[in-house]
């Protein structure tokens, strides 16, 4: 099957790069944080540490993804590797399709090494649960970095742009709420500025209500909330292959 | 293979390196304790800044207040900063603990008594997780600033608001109170009145308090 040939291609690629050692230094540097912040905290000291460590893992892994995959992908253009395999009997959509495989298993890979740390802490079901929706949650950046890798004619741009995205769709909620308590006397600048942030709400993932720190500190979450949650980013990740494909087929490569 | 590198940028690199180590070390290290304590950002600020990271970026921002000197703390700035972090985490019990081990033990009763009313309003937001630290309130109201009254108005609250399962000593807590402050015929009321209302299901408590009201019936 072709595109489970260019899925595999990519894993190779990510494993005979520089990734899996970044990923252990991530998860180095993160437990090393965590312990010397424990140590400091009057109270609380697991909750501290478990609450660093996951949003570091979390945002390593993001990170991570983000850049193998652009950089990857833009390599690869730059190289004229691209036209070459474009010059291959394959229809473009197993192509994108393919390679959209590869990046997102290299997104689970990860998320499954990161949660398998934290069993350290907390039992099982927290840790699958977290996991599964960092899995989730990376496959949907690694869609996003592969668009705007193939959009973008630079790694600075696409780096950019992939991080922009994420971090204004984890903002989005608390931008929402500061924009949502205006002053007594409101502008129609205000006014203006809230619906703006309404409606750019209204095109984003909702990643700050996935793999949520709060379900390895105090419970696991109810399972119509978790179900919403990764469901949420799977449409969300189905919007950017299908925009990435457009943009593939419109290519003139 | 690699090439031999000029003898000035091997000194350039080493002589940069010293500099900028004598440069840190004649600086010294950040003095966080002789700062003024900033005031305090609101908890949607703080969501935004910490990427809706709530329940790491409120336990680090303890840790941040720790940092400051405990005889110039700001009190009033102080306790908005804890509010914040309470609205940030709400299940989170490191604000909480600081006000009632750290904060509320000042010598000074005016900042303690900051510290305690602080403790006070954020039980009546969730009394069944956060009474612990009331009745840890009251307790220093009682021994430190010898303010029965507002030991027993802790201890009131915890027995009426609380609705989950609270150890005996935290619902019994008022009846010692007005015991100490000479409200004898209160307390043998109370203590008659938990008796009766059938919460008591220990034999053991059960007699130690009957007991009790026994002795205070004496009185």
């Amino acid at each position: 099957m072709p595109a489970a040939t260019l899925a595999r291609t990519v894993l190779l690629e990510a494993r005979r790069g520089a990734l899996p050692w970044l990923a252990l230094a991530a998860l180095a540097a993160g437990v090393s944080a965590a312990a010397f912040l424990s140590q400091v905290a009057l109270t609380e000291g697991a909750a501290l540490q478990l609450a660093v460590l996951a949003a570091l893992l979390r945002a390593c892994a993001v990170f991570l993804i983000a850049a193998q995959v652009t950089a990857s992908t833009l390599r690869e253009i730059h190289d004229k590797g691209l036209e070459l395999m474009l010059s291959l009997a394959l229809s473009r959509t197993t192509h994108y399709l393919g390679r959209l495989a590869g990046y997102a298993g290299c997104g689970v890979a990860l998320a499954l090494v990161f949660s398998a740390a934290l069993l350290f802490w907390v039992p099982p079901l927290p840790a699958v649960l977290w996991g599964l929706s960092l899995a989730f949650e990376v496959a949907l950046v690694a869609a996003a970095a592969l668009f705007f890798a193939m959009t973008l004619p630079n790694l600075v741009a696409a780096i950019g742009a992939t991080a922009g995205l994420y971090l204004l769709a984890r903002a989005m909620p608390a931008i929402q709420a500061i924009a949502g308590a205006p002053l007594d006397a409101e502008t129609w600048a205000g006014w203006l500025a809230r619906h703006a942030f309404g409606a750019i709400a209204f095109v984003l993932p909702r990643v700050d209500a996935a793999t949520r720190t709060e379900w390895l500190v105090y419970e696991v979450p109810a399972p119509g909330a978790y179900a919403a949650a990764l469901a949420g980013l799977a449409l969300y990740l189905v919007l950017l292959t299908a925009a990435g494909l457009f943009d593939f087929h419109r290519r003139s490569v | 293979m690699t090439r031999a590198v000029p003898t000035w940028i091997v000194v350039l690199l080493a002589a940069s390196l010293a500099a900028q180590a004598a440069w840190r070390g004649a600086l010294g290290p950040p003095h966080l304790a002789a700062e003024e304590l900033p005031p305090a950002p609101s908890a949607q600020a703080l969501r935004l800044a910490a990427f809706g990271e709530a329940e790491a970026a409120s336990r680090l921002s303890m840790l941040y207040l720790q940092a400051f000197d405990l005889q110039a703390l700001d009190y009033p700035r102080l306790a908005t900063w804890l509010r914040t972090l309470l609205a940030l985490d709400p299940r989170g019990q490191y604000p909480l603990f600081a006000a009632a081990r750290i904060y509320a033990e000042h010598p000074d009763p005016a900042r303690s008594r900051l510290m305690l009313e602080l403790i006070h309003e954020q039980f009546l937001l969730d009394p069944d997780r956060r009474w612990p630290w009331l009745a840890h309130a009251a307790l220093l109201a009682k021994h430190r600033l010898k303010d029965l009254a507002l030991a027993r108005r802790y201890a009131a609250a915890i027995d009426r608001q609380v609705r989950a399962e609270v150890p005996l000593w935290a619902r019994q807590m008022e009846i010692f109170i007005l015991e100490d402050m000479g409200e004898l015929e209160a307390a043998r009321i109370m203590l008659g009145g938990l008796l009766a209302s059938g919460r008591i299901t220990d034999p053991a408590e059960l007699a130690f308090l009957k007991q009790r009201l026994q002795e205070l019936e004496k009185r």
